[in-house]
C-alpha cells in the first residue's frame, strides 16, 4: 500500500461533480445515455494518468492539471462557452495562403454551419455531407458511429466519451472523389479556463476519395485551455484518405487528442501530423487499427519542439489482417528547454500474414537543455512477416554546417537550412503545394532565433 | 591578397603548421604540394576557418583585412572560397536554393542589392554552360548521391558563381579520372582573371598539367621549404619527395 497521498487533482473533484448535471442536461437517448454513463464510471476508477502508467512514463501531466478548469456547458448562465465567434486573427493565422480549399471553422469543437470557399451559395459537392455531431448524435442512423465503448487503458478517450458535446462529422459518400481539400479550422478561445472536449466522426464511404487538412490554433492569452479531442475515422472498403493535422496552437492549450482509425479492406490511409512550437503540452495518440486485408497506411509526423514544450506522439499500428502494408516516419527537432516522446507500437496480430510494417524515428537535438525519449514497440505474433523499426538522436553536423558557412551561409541561416532539410523528408510528404510550403514557413518562422543552445 | 606570416597551427593538440610564409597577389596561381601529412589540407582549413584548428602562432592578412579574427562565412564574404577536398551531401537542401541563399548572404554582406530571381537564373546557366556542369544535378539535394566527380565538378560550379577573389582547392584531382579532371581544370583556366589568384593544392604534378601555376611551393612538416616556378612541380613528379625529407633532416641536425 502506498503511504504517500496522491495531491488532490481540481479537475478530477469538477468532473466527478459536475458529471450529473452535465449528463442530464441534454435530451440524449438511452443508448447514448447509458455509453457516457459506462465511459464515465471507468474513468472514474481510472482517472487521469500518471508516470505509472506505462503509456505516460516519460509524460508526467501532474504539473498541468495542478490549475482549475471550468467544464465546457457548466459555466456562468448555463450557455455552452463554445457560442462565441472565432477571433479574425486565429483563423487568419490558420489560413493557407494560396490553398484551394473548402473550409469551415470550429471555435471550441463546434461548428457554425458555414462553408467558406464553397460555391456561391456556400454548398459543397454532392458527394460529400458535414453536420455537427450534436445533430447526429441521437439520431439512430447514426448510432453505429458512437457506440465504440471500449477504450482499453485510454483515460481521456472515457473522459471524453462521458461528457464530449459537439465536434464535426464528415462523410463521404461511397464513391465520391472529392476533388479540393477541406480545410478544418479548429480555434480553441475562452474567457477563463476551461476544458473543451470535441468529438468528431469521419467517415470515407466505399470508394471515397478526399483530403483533410485540419489545423489547431488558439490559445495565445493567459487562459489556460484543456482541449481533450476524440476523433474515431472510418476507412470503408477501397476508400482513400488523406488526413493532415497542423498543430499550431499557442501556449495557453494543453492539447491531448485521441485519433482511431478503423481501416477496411484496401483502404488507403494518410496521415501528416505536424506540431509547431506554442501548446505547452500536446499528447497525440493516434492509433490505425487495420480490420481488414490489404489496407495501407502511412504515418508521418514531424514535431518541432521550442520553449518549455512537451510533445509525446503515441502512434499504434494495429495489424490484425494479412497483407496488410504499414509505413511510419516521425522526425524530432528539439530546441530549448523542451521535451520530445516518440513511442510507436506496432502490433501484429496472429492472422496477419504476410504483413510489411516499416517505422522509423529520427530526431535533432538542437539545444543541450532539451530531451527526447524514443521508443519503438514491435509486438508480432504472425512468422510471415517484413518489420522494421530504427530510431536515431543526433545533433547538427558540424561538417555540413561548416560546409554552409564556407559559403557565405551565416550561422543562423546555415542551421534553419539543415533543420528544414531535416525536416524535408517529412515535408515532402505532403501531396498539396501550398500545404507543403505553409509548413516550411512555419518551420522557417521558429528557427532563426531559436538555434542557440 | 593573401600574405601569410610564420603561420603555426595546431589540431587536437598536435602541432600541424609550424611557421608557415606565403605571398599571394592577384592573377596568381600558387601550386602547394608535398607529401602525405605535410599539412597542405591543414593549411587550408586554417584560412576557411575550421573550427577545431587552432592558430598558435603567426598572421594571416587578406586584402588588408586580419583573416584569423573572421568567422568562416565572413571569409568567405570577403572573397575567400574552399573547393572541399570531400565536398559534404546535404539531402532536403537544393544546390541552386543552397547558392541562391549563399549569393544572397554575400550580397548583403557587400551591401549590394539582392539579385533577382531572373538575374540568377540567367547567372546560373551561364556559369552552368562555362564549367560544363550538368543542369540536372543543379536541382539536386546538394551533392546527395552525386559521384566523386559530380562533386567535384560542384565545387567549381559554385566557384564559378561566387566569383571569389581567392580560390583554394584542396585535393581537387583526389579521386577524379581524366575526363573529370580535364573539365575541372578548364573550368579553373576559364576563371582565373588578373584579379583572381588561386591556391591549388595537390600531391600529384598531374593537376599542373591542365592548371599551369605561376608558382610551386613544396609544403613539408609544416613549412614551405622550397619553391620554385612550374618546373620544380616536374622535378618533384621525377624525384618524389624522399631527398627533400633527406635534405630537410640534414638541415634540421
Amino acid at each position: 500500500m502506498s503511504l504517500i497521498q496522491e495531491p488532490a487533482i481540481p479537475l478530477y473533484d469538477a468532473v466527478v461533480k459536475g458529471y450529473h448535471t452535465l449528463s442530464t442536461a441534454g435530451a440524449d437517448t438511452e443508448g447514448v445515455r447509458r455509453a457516457r454513463q459506462s465511459a464515465f464510471d471507468q474513468w472514474r476508477l481510472l482517472g487521469f494518468p500518471s508516470i505509472k502508467n506505462e503509456d505516460w512514463k516519460y509524460t508526467n501531466i501532474t504539473r498541468y492539471l495542478k490549475d482549475e478548469f471550468a467544464l465546457d456547458g457548466l459555466v456562468a448562465g448555463g450557455g455552452p462557452v463554445a457560442a462565441v465567434a472565432a477571433p479574425a486573427g486565429l483563423v487568419k493565422k490558420a489560413t493557407i495562403p494560396g490553398l484551394d480549399a473548402f473550409q469551415v471553422v470550429l471555435v471550441n469543437g463546434v461548428w457554425d454551419g458555414k462553408v467558406h470557399g464553397a460555391s456561391p451559395k456556400g454548398e459543397l459537392p454532392k458527394g460529400i455531407e458535414l453536420l455537427k455531431v450534436s445533430q447526429v448524435l441521437n439520431d439512430p442512423a447514426f448510432a453505429g458511429y458512437f457506440g465504440n465503448g471500449k477504450w482499453g487503458n485510454q483515460h481521456f478517450a472515457y473522459l471524453n466519451t462521458a461528457l464530449f458535446t459537439d465536434g464535426l462529422f464528415i462523410r463521404v459518400k461511397d464513391g465520391a472523389v472529392i476533388e479540393k481539400p477541406l480545410h478544418v479550422v479548429h480555434v480553441f478561445t475562452a474567457d477563463r479556463n476551461l476544458l473543451i472536449q470535441p468529438r468528431h466522426v469521419w467517415v470515407a464511404g466505399r470508394n471515397a476519395e478526399a483530403s483533410v487538412i485540419e489545423s489547431i490554433v488558439g490559445g495565445e492569452g493567459d487562459v489556460k485551455l484543456w482541449v481533450n479531442s476524440l476523433m474515431e475515422i472510418f476507412a470503408q472498403t477501397d476508400s482513400k484518405l488523406d488526413h493532415v493535422v497542423l498543430q499550431t496552437a499557442g501556449t495557453g492549450v494543453r492539447l491531448v487528442q485521441h485519433t482511431t482509425v478503423r481501416q477496411q479492406k484496401q483502404s488507403l490511409y494518410n496521415n501528416y501530423t505536424f506540431t509547431l512550437p506554442g501548446a505547452e503540452l500536446v499528447r497525440n495518440d493516434l492509433q490505425a487499427r487495420l480490420e481488414e486485408d490489404h489496407t495501407e497506411t502511412h504515418l508521418y509526423g514531424l514535431y518541432l519542439t521550442a520553449g518549455g514544450q512537451l510533445v509525446d506522439n503515441h502512434t499504434l499500428v494495429d495489424h490484425q489482417k494479412p497483407n496488410c502494408y504499414s509505413n511510419e516516419l516521425y522526425k524530432g527537432v528539439l530546441l530549448e528547454k523542451s521535451t520530445g516522446v516518440f513511442n510507436g507500437k506496432v502490433y501484429v496480430h496472429q492472422d496477419a500474414q504476410k504483413t510489411n510494417a516499416f517505422q522509423q524515428n529520427n530526431n535533432l537535438v538542437i539545444s543541450k537543455q532539451a530531451t527526447i525519449d524514443s521508443k519503438p514497440e514491435l509486438e508480432i505474433y504472425a512468422d510471415d512477416v517484413k518489420c522494421s523499426h530504427g530510431s536515431t538522436v543526433g545533433q547538427f553536423s558540424e561538417e555540413a554546417l561548416f560546409y554552409l558557412r564556407a559559403r557565405g551561409i551565416g550561422e543562423d541561416t546555415a542551421k534553419a537550412l539543415l533543420i528544414n532539410a531535416f525536416a524535408f523528408d517529412v515535408t515532402e510528404k505532403l501531396r498539396n503545394e501550398a500545404v507543403e510550403h505553409f509548413v516550411n514557413e512555419l518551420i522557417s518562422q521558429h528557427i532563426p532565433s531559436q538555434t542557440q543552445a | 591578397m593573401l600574405i601569410i606570416k610564420n603561420l603555426h597551427a595546431e589540431v587536437e593538440g598536435k602541432q600541424i603548421l609550424k611557421g608557415l610564409n606565403l605571398t599571394v597577389n592577384a592573377g596568381e596561381v600558387h601550386a602547394i604540394m608535398g607529401p602525405n601529412g605535410a599539412g597542405k589540407s591543414s593549411l587550408a582549413s586554417v584560412l576557411a576557418g575550421r573550427e577545431n584548428y587552432e592558430v598558435t602562432e603567426g598572421e594571416v592578412w587578406f586584402e588588408g583585412k586580419n583573416l584569423l579574427e573572421m568567422a568562416p562565412e565572413d571569409r568567405a564574404r570577403e572573397g575567400v572560397f574552399l573547393a572541399f577536398q570531400y565536398p559534404v551531401e546535404i539531402p532536403g537542401v537544393s544546390n541552386i536554393n543552397f547558392l541562391k541563399t549563399a549569393i544572397g548572404e554575400i550580397r548583403a554582406y557587400r551591401n549590394l542589392p539582392p539579385l533577382d530571381a531572373k538575374a540568377f537564373l540567367q547567372l546560373s546557366k551561364e556559369k552552368q554552360k562555362l564549367v560544363e556542369f550538368d543542369a540536372k544535378l543543379v536541382n539536386r539535394s546538394l551533392n546527395e548521391g552525386f559521384s566523386g566527380g559530380e562533386k567535384k565538378r560542384n565545387e567549381i560550379f559554385q566557384l564559378a558563381m561566387l566569383e571569389p577573389l581567392l580560390s583554394i582547392l584542396d585535393e581537387t584531382d583526389s579521386g577524379l579520372d581524366i575526363d573529370a579532371l580535364r573539365i575541372v581544370s578548364k573550368g579553373v583556366n576559364k576563371l582565373r582573371s588578373p584579379k583572381n589568384a588561386f591556391l591549388i593544392i595537390t600531391h600529384y604534378q598531374r593537376l599542373l598539367e591542365y592548371i599551369v601555376p605561376d608558382f610551386v611551393h613544396v609544403l613539408y612538416d609544416g613549412r614551405i621549404v622550397k619553391s620554385g616556378t612550374k618546373e620544380l612541380a616536374l622535378e618533384l613528379e621525377e624525384k618524389g619527395y624522399d631527398w627533400l625529407k633527406e635534405k630537410e633532416e640534414v638541415g634540421t641536425n
